[in-house]
């Protein structure tokens, strides 16, 4: 190298020596950049290991928690809202100073709509990435399928949709709505004089376990009270169902004479045939109202809502609701999502369970810090009882069962796909995750009972 | 319910009169509401009208059936904003008095609408209210009204509030007059006449209206049973002639052309997003008014992007894969994955095409049948389709050469037929056709990346159950098949429909391995 270098580094310190003063040669020149790069890369990382170190004596690690919701597949148009707003939430504590002073870390993961790969990503958030509690699931399926995983890794999981009930896990908090209240108080308001005095009730919905466990609920309950089983039609159709027009043949008959509503569970691209093909066939909201329980303001975006306008839907939470924080909430997601260039940006709608989705993360920050540790089993006892200012209206979780204090709304739809609130619960609806009507002798309790418990 | 009216009467009676007794009317106002009356000085009438305003507040439920009656008589459409604003107000027992009010007026005033489906409306809407003093509108209207169908619900909907009358006679009329209607909706009431009558202490009345209810029920349930036949039979044509439009296209590519291509499906999405592409382009550069012809300005470009994508296709991919079936079948399915997934990116899970004013709704063909007009839109376009594509097959150049090129593709080339231009425009053109099937099936169903894949499976089906390569064995499965799948769907059930058609398919297969009409295609020579 010695010998072979001298001619070139003439050449060059020629060539330096006409642009710079110093003459000195190509490799000192080198070796001195070299020497000062890697002198501020080590002081950089000191620095930085100081300013970790720091913070580490200040306020601890961050927090990891794990996000397990599908971003692809058929899922995805529903779950990649609620990654939205949980990441949104994360970076709203953030800014205000973290929980107990220490930053939030979000793991998120994509399932891929894939029930088995629910259950793998679930193993890897909490065995690898030893995340404190994940933010997750949307269909019961994939909710079953985690629910061994974090049971047997005493994992914590929030889960933020409207379920079938039935479920009691020690491991899982339920931000969404049970059964009875959604689905019954709903079809309690349509027979009420109020919401019309409803005497015949179709129920329909896709071929799964919520809309069967939810229309077995419903039809012991207007079985219990005085509905004749002649007045109860019952009926399913396979996912992505398109020709609806034998139903809604059924419906026209079923309804003729009045006082018949339509329960629907239908579930995802089926709403379109379906409400197209009934107001095509001459049904109005009037002959007979749909009532559904799978149709939020985020499922209507887009769509066309000349056939929907007039039909009601219940849930917990509207984007309609007239709240300050919710407004605030509103304007707040609207602005997260063009900030960070996700698709539709500014015409993003917020719906029930992405709200649902958005207190979770604020009901785990307060329990963190109530119990003073992100430990699963400190954390849960937290939880009980804590109240928050959701968007919707203050919700509060129950002492024992694990599931929501929530308040019920039916909305009806306008033709802006947004939501008029015609009737509100008075205060919170207690969730019964074992229902009255068919279960009657069960109850869930982890504080005096071991889960699951028969009531005497 | 007798006892109520007397009260009624009785009050408005009261009202009446305190209108004429000025000494009166004072106690009265006095006594509805705290409030001075602050249009003393105006005419009787109006000051009626303020007085029921007021007294619909009123604490005293008497008072309030009172005010209600008198503003359903009196009032008209120009007072529901102010009892609109009452009922904002008003607690919820006054919001329950005001609802059939304000039910009532409006649809009294909708009764002269211009639109006849809101005329209907209001009639329907008149006889679910089950109030007595609507009878006298709907005769008035159904006078001058001249759509035979919306008469027709007014006629149906005055003898249905008949049925509320006090007199025997005109119940007794109503109830053979419903008969005569063949009306559907009065099917529940007739059978609660007919139990009232089955009692054993019922009344002569009750049970002399029984009968007549029998009759009438009996009338009315043999009616609906041939319409219900009739609207099967329509179903089945109408999912028969979706299937079929949906097939055309692949009966030329796996039947003439022996291609498996599970893009198919993508194809007919492509044709749904160019026509909501098509709408969002009037959207923004058109006046609204001319807004309803975006659906037949989607028509060319449907077909025209999808034989465009299909050409691309052909040209690039499936023309070095003629004859080998295994290897088209994965190049074109993961084709289809490909244009799913640059759809679901692009566009996104919700997109809508708004269907055209002419598309909606349907039409009353008779009493009980009411058919969709976008469905008899797909049959027609259906119709049209097999007549095109016949015609461009058996009777043009370009047809023979096509059907040529499928039975000895050497002797074709040999007698000067380009085989390759020949193969590429076959293919654009069923691409085309799947396109159009896009265009119309936007008109019942999602335009979402999905949107193949929820027909591919069908479209098959038809094709090999027909026999492939033979464009009649496409138009009869389709109708088989469609037909039958609505005649099973209302005692199964959708799912179990699907199951059986299935089942079907597959024995009839295994009785006929080559489908209804035997194949003489490119792949029956190999």
């Amino acid at each position: 190298m010695e010998t072979g270098m001298p001619p070139c580094t003439e050449n060059l310190s020629k060539t330096e020596e006409s642009t710079t003063d110093s003459g000195s040669s190509r490799r000192e020149f080198l070796s001195q950049s070299g020497k000062i790069a890697a002198g501020v890369g080590v002081a950089a990382l000191l620095g930085n290991l100081g300013n970790y170190a720091l913070s580490y004596a200040a306020s601890g690690p961050p927090i990891k928690i794990g996000v397990l919701h599908s971003l692809s597949g058929t899922m995805a148009i529903s779950e990649v809202s609620l990654r939205d707003v949980v990441l949104m939430a994360v970076e709203e504590i953030n800014k205000a100073g973290g929980v107990m002073g220490r930053e939030i870390q979000p793991v998120v993961v994509d399932p891929a709509s894939n029930w088995d790969l629910f259950a793998e990503k679930a193993k890897q958030l909490l065995l690898q990435d030893k995340v404190s509690v994940v933010f997750g699931c949307w269909t019961s399926v994939s909710r079953k399928s985690v629910l061994p995983v974090f049971e047997k890794n005493n994992g914590l999981l929030f889960y933020p949709v409207q379920y079938e009930g039935e479920e009691c896990s020690r491991n899982v908090f339920y931000t969404g709505a049970a059964v009875n209240q959604q689905a019954q108080p709903a079809v309690e308001y349509l027979m009420s004089p109020e919401g019309g005095s409803y005497k015949k009730f179709y129920l329909l919905g896709s071929d799964y376990v919520y809309p069967r466990t939810t229309n077995k609920i419903l039809r012991a309950m207007l079985l219990a009270k005085g509905v004749p089983p002649a007045n109860i039609a019952e009926e399913y159709t396979p996912f992505h169902h398109q020709d609806y027009q034998t139903i809604c043949g059924k419906i026209k008959k079923f309804a003729a004479g009045g006082g018949a509503a339509v329960i629907s569970t239908i579930n995802g691209d089926s709403n379109v045939p379906f409400y197209k093909e009934f107001a095509n066939q001459g049904l109005r909201a009037e002959d007979a109202p749909i009532m559904a329980f799978s149709v939020a303001e985020d499922e209507l975006r887009g769509m066309d809502t000349t056939a929907l306008v007039g039909h009601l839907a219940a849930w917990n939470y509207f984007q309609s609701v007239d709240t300050p924080q919710n407004k605030k909430f509103v304007a707040n997601f609207k602005a997260y999502c063009k900030r960070n260039n996700l698709p539709d940006g500014e015409n993003r709608v917020t719906d029930d369970p992405i709200e649902a989705a958005y207190f979770g993360v604020y009901v785990w920050k307060q329990a963190v810090e109530q119990a003073g540790s992100t430990e699963v089993d400190k954390v849960r006892r937290a939880v009980y009882n804590q109240k928050f200012l959701a968007p919707g209206g203050t919700i509060m979780m129950d002492c024992c069962n694990h599931h929501t204090h929530k308040p019920v709304l039916i909305g009806e739809i306008l033709k802006d796909g947004q939501f008029k609130v015609i009737w509100r619960s008075k205060g919170l609806v207690k969730p019964e995750p074992w229902s009255e009507f068919t279960n009657p002798e069960k109850g869930c309790d982890w504080v005096n009972h071991q889960g699951t418990y028969q009531k005497k | 319910m007798k006892g109520w009216r007397c009260a009624a009467v009785v009050t408005l009676l009261m009202l009446v009169s305190a209108v004429t007794d000025p000494q009166q009317r004072l106690l009265f106002a006095e006594e509805v509401s705290s409030q001075p009356s602050e249009t003393a000085s105006a005419s009787v009438a109006v000051l009626s009208i303020e007085q029921a305003l007021l007294g619909i507040q009123s604490d005293d439920a008497a008072v309030r059936q009172a005010s209600a009656t008198f503003l359903i008589e009196k009032g008209d459409a120009g007072l529901i904003p102010k009892l609109d604003d009452i009922r904002a107000e008003g607690s919820r027992i006054v919001r329950q008095t005001i609802k059939p009010v304000v039910d009532l007026l409006k649809n009294k005033a909708n009764l002269t609408n211009e639109s006849p489906d809101f005329r209907r409306s209001a009639a329907a809407d008149l006889a679910l209210t089950g109030r007595v003093e609507a009878i006298p509108y709907l005769k008035e209207a159904a006078d001058k009204e001249d759509v035979w169908w919306v008469r027709y619900t007014m006629e149906e909907s005055w003898h249905l509030l008949e049925l509320n009358s006090d007199d025997p006679a005109v119940r007794l009329e109503a109830v053979k007059k419903l008969g005569e209607l063949r009306s559907l909706n009065s099917l529940s009431t007739l059978k609660e006449l007919i139990e009232a009558g089955e009692q054993s202490e019922a009344t002569e009345q009750q049970k002399e209206l029984a009968a007549a209810g029998r009759a009438a029920v009996e009338r009315i349930e043999t009616w609906s049973m041939w319409a219900g036949v009739l609207e099967t039979l329509f179903r089945g044509i109408s999912l028969s002639s979706i299937l079929l439009i949906m097939s055309l296209g692949l009966a030329i590519v796996f039947g003439l052309m022996g291609v498996i291509n599970m893009a198919h499906g993508e194809l007919m999405m492509i044709g749904a997003y160019a026509t909501y592409v098509t709408q969002q382009a009037f959207i923004a550069w058109f006046s609204p008014d001319v807004f309803d012809w975006y659906f037949p300005a989607a028509l060319p470009v449907a077909f025209l992007t999808a034989a465009a994508v299909g050409w691309v296709l052909e040209a690039t991919v499936i023309r070095f894969l003629y004859g080998r079936l295994l290897e088209t079948l994965l190049a074109t399915w993961g084709i289809s994955l490909i244009l799913m997934q640059a759809a679901r990116v692009y566009f996104g899970d919700l997109t809508a095409v708004i269907a055209p004013q002419a598309l909606r709704g349907g039409a009353q063909v008779m009493v009980g049948v009411y058919l969709p007009y976008n469905r008899i839109f797909i049959i027609v376009l259906s119709i049209v389709c097999v007549v095109g594509v016949y015609y461009l097959l058996f009777r043009s150049n370009l047809g023979m050469r096509v059907r040529a090129v499928t039975q000895n593709r050497n002797m074709s080339a040999c007698l000067g037929i380009p085989t390759r231009k020949v193969d590429s425009y076959t293919f654009a053109f069923a691409s085309g056709l799947a396109g159009v099937a896009g265009w119309a099936l936007t008109m019942v169903g999602n335009v979402d990346p999905g949107l193949g894949q929820n027909y591919i499976v069908d479209s098959f089906m038809v094709v090999v159950t027909g026999g492939v390569g033979k464009l009649a064995g496409t138009i009869w499965a389709s109708l088989g098949i469609g037909g039958l799948n609505k005649v099973i769907e209302p005692f199964t059930g959708a799912v179990y429909g699907k199951v059986f058609i299935l089942l079907g398919v597959i024995l009839f297969l295994q009785w006929r391995p080559s489908g209804l009409f035997a194949a003489k295609g490119r792949s029956a020579d190999a």
